[in-house]
């Protein structure tokens, strides 16, 4: 074992306590910041969880619309103008909008309504576990996510309840889309979610546009865009951002989330700061000793980053630990805690970062050390 | 006669500023050569340990000029003088300074370290520096397993194990009973006995007269008496000093 890290580690664990403090300030600040991140792309994803499962190379949407939970109607017969311009392959009209969901006890509860074009399949189900989307076309049909059977009041596929004071019978059902909202999806065909919205046949919230094979993207935007007026052309990209920004920052949603990461960020440069200045502080006389002996200062900054490091991985591996059993329990909420390898990379040199740059104040103090002091005690 | 390996020339030191203002030393002078013992004492206040700290390069002087192996350190920046003193001087302390966490092997084997010697040799090195100085049943103790005077050997084997040219010992003895005393004494004589290294002892203990080659006497910042045995013994003996006033 290199002498310089056997130093490092045993000055740590010179007085374990304090290193158990450390190791703790750590798991709790790297474990804060996972959750709040974790919540972040939770929550970016399950914003954008609609646009990323509709089969659309463009949205043609109301102008002004900031995501895709408020939308305004715009005339479906646009979709006709859009199917002129070159390269537009299919247009399919998406119809969604709250309405009351009264269930066979006769208690009500809001639900998103969501209808497309079935046969254009636009914006339909996906990861059906009962029935399947062709059902759809049935009379009265609906597919609702698993999780919200109790919310909805009803016990499973074939159950009945009514919206807006119309029937309806689940004949799909999905799992694991939900809405942030808690307000859960109900899919449909487009003319029934008109019915159940309260709509005309003659309008819709979003016209999805399809591109031919050669088309190019950007030239039917543009083209699109100036054939229609009142309406935004977006990619789903365009639209993704759209929504994240209204949801994460236009409600300080994300400010928070980010906030709670930054505190977490600077509790735990804090904590492993102290410590290891403290640490610097009592063997104060060893690195004047060795620096007496003619150690570089080189040498003794690689000391103090090796603990630093140390407490690092020691620190990032149980938080690690606790975080995977947070992303289990988490899985099946409302707002489950996603937790990227992208972002276990990054925590893991987050967290490096911050032991690094708690060294600064206690290297500051090595600096500063006169070994003449050796003599004095 | 060659040349000495560590040389102080009109050295003087003044400490703090403006009323708090001390000449620590008034231009010493001296030369510590190769296979010598010397000690250098004098009452507290005198000037010793400033001394020690500018010969040992971890203090500048205000005037004058230190060599070490023929090269001045005027002019050279703390690592400049932390290189010099890594590659030339070994250090010996009162308080031993050991590290408590490492065991005997690895605190010897930490002034190898320190010059990048990381190699599996750098271990057998600091074993045969425990040797040197019969430890070599305790190279696995940790400090606080060893007596005081086995942990003062400790640290005349890490400044040893490097081939120091100087070795500078402050008060090695004070802190142990006549019989280690004598032990550490005998050691650092046979340290000197290699005529390409030079002892240096500051020290108020006079029973350690017998085993120097040269008492040089400091008193206010200057050297004011050298004392050098005629009748050194070959073995690190009783030694008979001759008297010189400086002042």
């Amino acid at each position: 074992m290199p002498l310089i890290f056997k130093l490092a580690f045993r000055n740590l664990f010179h007085d374990w306590l304090r290193f158990v403090a450390t190791v703790i300030g750590i798991v709790l600040s790297i474990v804060l910041v996972t959750v709040q991140l974790g919540l972040y792309f939770g929550f970016e994803r399950m914003v954008t969880t609609m646009i990323d499962h509709a089969a659309a190379d463009l949205w043609i949407v109301p102008q002004g619309t900031k995501c895709f939970e408020d939308p305004s109607l715009l005339d479906v017969r646009k979709q006709f103008r859009a199917r002129a311009v070159d390269g537009v392959a299919e247009t399919v009209p998406v119809v969604l909008g709250f309405a009351d969901w009264r269930m066979p006890s006769g208690s009500i509860t809001p639900v998103f309504v969501i209808g497309s074009d079935l046969r254009s399949r636009g914006l339909l189900p996906w990861n059906l576990v009962e029935g399947d989307v062709e059902a759809l076309a049935t009379p009265n049909a609906i597919a609702v996510d698993r999780s919200y059977f109790r919310t909805l009041g009803i016990a499973g596929l074939g159950a009945s309840a009514e919206i807006r004071r119309q029937r309806v019978r689940v004949v799909a059902v999905t799992n694991g889309i939900r809405s942030f909202t808690t307000t859960p999806y109900v899919f449909m065909s487009v003319d029934r979610a008109r019915a159940h919205i309260g709509i005309s046949s003659d309008e819709a919230n979003y016209i999805l546009v399809r591109l031919a094979s050669s088309a190019d993207a950007s030239a039917v935007r543009r083209q699109l865009m100036a054939n229609m007026s009142d309406v935004d052309v977006l990619t789903p990209s365009e639209f993704r951002s759209r929504s994240r920004s209204f949801w994460l920052f236009g409600t300080g949603a994300g400010a928070a989330l980010f906030g709670g990461a930054l505190l977490g960020v600077i509790v735990g440069t804090v904590i492993v700061a102290l410590t290891l200045y403290s640490s610097t502080k009592e063997h104060l006389v060893e690195f004047a000793t060795l620096r007496a002996m003619g150690s570089s200062s080189r040498y003794i900054h690689k000391i103090i980053i090796c603990q630093a490091l140390i407490s690092a991985v020691i620190g990032f591996s149980l938080a690690k630990v606790i975080d995977d059993a947070i992303v289990a329990m988490t899985a099946s909420s409302a707002l489950p805690i996603v937790i990227t390898s992208t972002l276990t990379v990054s925590l893991f040199a987050l967290t490096v970062l911050m032991c690094t740059v708690s060294a600064t104040a206690a290297i500051m103090k090595v600096t500063r050390i006169d070994p003449v002091m050796v003599f004095a005690r | 006669m060659t040349d000495p390996v560590i040389e102080a020339i009109d050295v003087a030191k003044v400490l703090g500023h403006g009323p708090r203002e001390v000449h620590a030393l008034k231009g010493v002078s001296l030369a510590l050569q190769g296979g010598e013992l010397a000690l250098l004492m004098g009452p507290s206040g005198s000037g010793k340990t400033t001394l020690l700290s500018i010969l040992g390069c971890m203090l500048t002087p205000t005037s004058g000029t230190v060599r070490v192996r023929g090269r001045s350190t005027d002019g050279a920046t703390p690592e400049e003088l932390a290189r010099l003193r890594r590659d030339n001087v070994g250090f010996v302390f009162q308080t031993y300074h050991l590290f408590p966490t490492l065991n005997a092997t690895d605190n010897v084997r930490l002034a190898l370290d320190l010059r990048e010697e990381h190699v599996e040799g750098a271990a057998a090195r600091a074993k045969d520096a425990l040797a040197k100085v019969g430890l070599s049943h305790k190279t696995r103790a940790y400090p606080r397993q060893l007596s005081s005077g086995e942990q003062q050997r400790v640290a005349i084997a890490r400044a040893i194990v490097a081939d120091a040219s100087v070795i500078l010992a402050d008060e090695p003895t004070a802190a142990l009973d006549g019989e280690n005393g004598r032990a550490i004494m005998t050691i650092l004589s046979s340290v000197a006995r290699d005529a390409a290294r030079g002892v240096l002892v500051v020290t108020h203990d006079p029973r350690l007269l017998p085993y120097a080659d040269r008492i040089i006497h400091l008193e206010d910042g200057r050297v004011v008496r050298e004392e050098r045995n005629t009748a050194a013994d070959a073995q690190g003996g009783e030694r008979a000093p001759e008297q010189n006033d400086v002042a």
